[in-house]
């Protein structure tokens, strides 16, 4: 058994930010596992700008970023090509990788493996299977790390965020694609994508459209789109299915720790601990997709935690109240709060919308209103507001819901 | 480099009934060419399947099918420790969801009875939901066919080819046969020139009836019968021991739920007859019901992911029947129409087509066979990244030792298909974001990606 007092596991920003974090509160040894090669999680493959400014005031390319958390990082051992196969009660993961099998327990261990994209299979699209339909995760490795152009006019699927960063991606291989669809009414990244996608990088983008299946045997040869008066023919060699992020789950499911169901991450209490004590979590695995900054703060944040919980500061998890998701929220996050004094003062929610929806976000102990806010929620854009502490332990459990105006 | 345009016999067609003939016509000296159209073997209807290992229990009594699938079943199980091949013995349980399915069970029992699987009994409700406790509680009885098992659908013909080759079969792929002529010897067109051949055997699947009109009119029409499937990630595979089937009605046998070798769990497949021949699309609304049904069934499906889906062929005739026969004068066998039973039938129709061989063409002698064991992908086997090395596929644990093993030796994939059964590289949950890239830089120049 391989002994340590913090041992996190993914060299993302969530993972590389609480690495340094602990070391800088000096907590003890400290070792990141990660199953790729490199540090750095997803920047490492996002080669265009769009990194670093909340941490480090400077606008940096996914790779650079990735190289800097990992400096910063520096004091801790980090391991990479170990991959995290199981994670048993009391903080004991076994991994494998070029040494071969090996067991490690952590006194605390940090969970932050990260999210991907919903592949093709899972949104059950139909057609023919060819080859050159992908995520935006897979296309940066061809293009940033492979130097490669895996085809020359694809059709990208979706509009959130991550969809720019498909267009950014093709366009530092000269690549333009045939279009942009997506089903809703609006695009979903924040304003003003739309126009950065037609204006900037000439590409059609198709609002109110549905991918409806994908032709050609061996290579994309072109999909089939309804615009509302049935199918139409769109010629292109290559289908990017971008976001619908979910966390990179499978050793939760395989474990002793509670899963959300709405999330799909691991359920945490308000200090990021999971339903075994000796688990964190921080980063994408908590609910799919955020800003590495974001991540990173969250990794942070868990750092501190893990700190003052091995510097006896903290008190183990007492009871806990219960936190719901209700109405059009498919989920909120932490699941749980407990009755210790947290660390930060102001303790945040964060939720998503199913669809989009205008209408009120409500918090509700037992049945009392809290605290309610007007709100235009968008499925991809998260939703997060501070609440009082002091206002919530009173109750038995917890409620968030999103309800729609009549 | 061997010689590709002539051969005592040819077998056209790399499906898993074309590699099982070819390694038991090589096991008897043979040296068979097998031609196979697409750039891998398992281009055919052999790439999507149930991968069910039958016992016959519910196939027509009597019938030539039932006598391969047995035969087939007990060669499979005396091989596959040589071969290094997988069975996880599930078992099955036909499940009655209505009082009319119930109804019926006892009818189940018999022909399994009368087929000589004797150990198959009706079980009831109460028995059943002890050995299947996540099933949805208004199953009301079944049937259970403890012989019913699972098997890797694409490493059992991978090795039947292989063991073909070391006996001194050969292969060609990307090579299809698209017409023919015979003065007593059979001269046949493909793109890549003409091959003369003593005896062919068309064992060309859901092109069966094309190629079987190189030689006479065929007697069989094929009507590809696809089969659609949803597959669940791996923690679905804890939800059921057994091979859940439905009660069968004529057409079909319904949709089934079935652990794979691999870990995963299936739920399919459908049954549409279709005129394409090559291309079995995938459509949502099947998909769709196919995961309903399969929530229906088994509700903590509700709970999982799905990580692939996929399409098979089945090579169906207007006949129940296979359609296997000699035309001695032709010097010409036929293997046709194995529409659903063909993975574990493959070995028994060997069996068949070395018996007309030895009748009407060639003495057949048996030599000491030399044993080709191909590379585990069974979860229930020991697997490389057990051991240690560098994993490239994370979802499936693929080490890059796999991947480049699969890439050489006597039979290399020769498409990311072939790769990908070979290895099950990106194909699990993410399907590839993770690992695509770094696959195709491994593969690069050696397939085309
Ligand atoms: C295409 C794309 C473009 C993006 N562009 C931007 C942008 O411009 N700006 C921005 O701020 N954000 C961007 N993001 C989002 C940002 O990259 C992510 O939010 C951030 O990387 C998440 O950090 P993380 O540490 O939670 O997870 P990740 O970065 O995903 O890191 C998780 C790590 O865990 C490791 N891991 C997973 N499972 C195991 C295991 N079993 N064993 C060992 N290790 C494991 C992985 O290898 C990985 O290194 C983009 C995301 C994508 C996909
Ligand atoms: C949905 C589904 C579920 C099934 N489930 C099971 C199961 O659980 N258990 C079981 O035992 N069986 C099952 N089967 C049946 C089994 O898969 C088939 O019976 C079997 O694959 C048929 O193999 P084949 O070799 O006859 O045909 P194929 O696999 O189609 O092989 C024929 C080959 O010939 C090649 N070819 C065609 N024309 C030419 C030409 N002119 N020149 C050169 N090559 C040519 C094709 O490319 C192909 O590779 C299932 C089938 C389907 C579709």
């Amino acid at each position: 058994m391989i002994e340590r007092d913090v041992i996190i596991l993914g060299a993302g920003p969530a993972g590389l930010s609480a690495a340094a974090e602990l070391a800088r509160l000096k907590v003890g040894k400290i070792a990141v596992l990660d199953r790729e090669q490199a540090a750095g999680g997803i920047p490492r493959h996002c080669g265009h700008l769009g990194y670093g400014w909340n941490e480090f005031r400077r606008i940096m390319t996914g790779p650079a970023y990735a190289r800097r958390l990992a400096e910063t990082a520096g004091a801790a051992e980090l391991k990479l090509g170990v991959t995290a196969l199981r994670l048993e009660p009391g903080g004991v993961v076994q991994t494998t990788g070029a040494e071969g099998p090996q067991a490690w327990r952590g006194r605390a261990v940090l969970l932050a493996l990260g999210a991907r994209e919903t592949p093709r299979s899972a949104r059950l699209v139909s057609g023919a299977r060819p080859w050159g339909v992908m995520n935006t995760g897979a296309l940066q490795q061809f293009v940033y790390l492979h130097g490669k152009r895996p085809f020359e006019r694809p059709v990208i699927i979706g509009s959130e965020l991550v969809a720019f960063s498909t267009l950014l991606t093709l366009r530092h291989v000269k690549v333009r694609p045939a279009a942009m669809i997506e089903a809703g009414r609006r695009i979903t990244a924040q304003r003003p994508g739309d126009w950065i996608a037609r204006l900037a990088f000439g590409v059609p983008v198709l609002l109110d459209t549905r991918l409806i299946r994908i032709l050609g045997h061996e290579r994309v040869e072109g999909v089939e789109v309804d615009r509302g008066n049935g199918p139409e023919r769109l010629d292109c060699d290559g289908v990017v299915f971008t976001g619908r992020f979910r966390p990179e789950n499978a050793l939760l499911a395989g474990s002793h720790l509670a899963v959300d169901p709405g999330t799909r991450g691991p359920a945490i209490d308000q200090l990021w601990r999971c339903s075994d004590p000796a688990y964190f979590a921080a980063g994408n695995l908590l609910r799919g997709i955020e800003t590495a900054g974001q991540c990173w703060r969250e990794g942070q944040a868990a750092a501190r935690i893990i700190a003052a919980t091995l510097l006896g500061k903290l008190a183990p998890p007492a009871a806990s109240v219960p936190v719901q998701a209700a109405g059009a929220l498919a989920y909120v996050y932490p699941q749980r709060l407990t009755a210790e004094d947290p660390i930060d003062p102001e303790l945040l929610f964060f939720a998503r919308a199913r669809a989009a929806t205008k209408g009120a976000i409500v918090l509700r102990g037992d049945d009392t209103v809290i605290w309610s806010r007007q709100i235009d929620a968008l499925p991809e854009r998260r939703i997060a507001w501070p609440v009082s502490p002091k206002d919530l332990q009173a109750h038995k459990s917890i409620t968030v819901s999103l309800e729609p105006q009549a | 480099m061997a010689e590709f345009d002539r051969a005592d016999v040819v077998i056209i067609g790399g499906g898993v009934v074309g590699c099982a003939i070819f390694r038991r016509l090589a096991l008897a000296g043979l040296k068979p060419l097998l031609l196979e159209a697409g750039e891998d073997i398992l281009s055919g209807a052999s790439k999507g399947n149930s991968a069910i290992l039958h016992t016959g229990f519910d196939a027509p009594p009597g019938s030539l099918e039932v006598v391969c699938m047995q035969a087939g079943y007990r060669e499979y199980q005396a091989i596959r420790n040589r071969l290094n091949l997988p069975l996880v013995e599930t078992g099955a349980l036909v499940v009655a969801w209505n009082e009319e399915q119930l109804a019926r069970l006892p009818a189940i029992v018999a022909q399994a009875h009368q087929n000589g699987v004797e150990d198959v009994t009706q079980i009831s409700a109460e028995e059943l939901r002890q050995r299947e406790p996540q099933l949805a509680p208004h199953a009301l009885g079944a049937v259970r066919v403890p012989g019913e098992h699972i098997i890797d659908p694409w490493s059992a013909p991978l090795a039947y080819a292989l063991q073909g080759l070391a006996h001194g079969g050969r292969i060609r792929r990307g090579c299809t046969v698209s017409g023919g002529s015979f003065d007593g010897a059979w001269s046949l067109v493909t793109e890549r020139g003409r091959i003369t051949a003593g005896l062919v055997i068309n064992a060309a699947g859901n092109f069966g009836d094309r190629v079987e009109a190189i030689c006479r009119e065929s007697p069989f029409k094929i009507t590809p019968r696809k089969g659609q499937f949803v597959v669940f990630d791996k923690p679905a595979a804890q939800l059921v021991k057994s091979i859940i089937l439905p009660v069968p009605t004529e057409r079909t046998k319904g949709i089934v739920i079935c652990r794979t070798a691999f870990g995963n769990l299936l739920v399919g497949p459908t049954a549409e007859d279709q005129e394409t021949r090559d291309v079995a699309e995938v459509d949502e609304q099947a998909l769709a019901m196919l995961i309903a049904k399969g929530q229906e069934m088994l509700p903590g499906l509700a709970e999982i992911g799905v990580n692939a889906v996929y399409a098979g062929l089945r090579p169906a005739t207007q006949f129940k029947d296979y359609q296997i026969s000699a035309q001695p004068e032709r010097r010409w066998i036929t293997v046709g129409g194995i529409r659903s039973t063909g993975l574990t039938a493959a070995l028994g129709i060997a069996g068949q087509v070395g018996d007309l061989v030895a009748q009407h063409f060639h003495p057949m002698e048996e030599s000491a066979p030399t044993w080709t064991p191909v590379p585990n992908l069974c979860e229930e086997r020991p697997r490389p990244y057990q051991i240690g090395g560098e994993i490239v596929c994370h979802c499936e644990w693929v080490t890059r030792g796999e991947i480049e093993a699969a890439l050489t030796g006597p039979l290399p994939a020769g498409d990311v298909g072939g790769l990908k059964r070979r290895t099950r590289a990106m194909m699990g949950r993410c399907q590839g974001f993770y690992c695509s890239a770094q696959v195709a830089a491994i593969a690069e120049g050696r397939i085309t990606l």
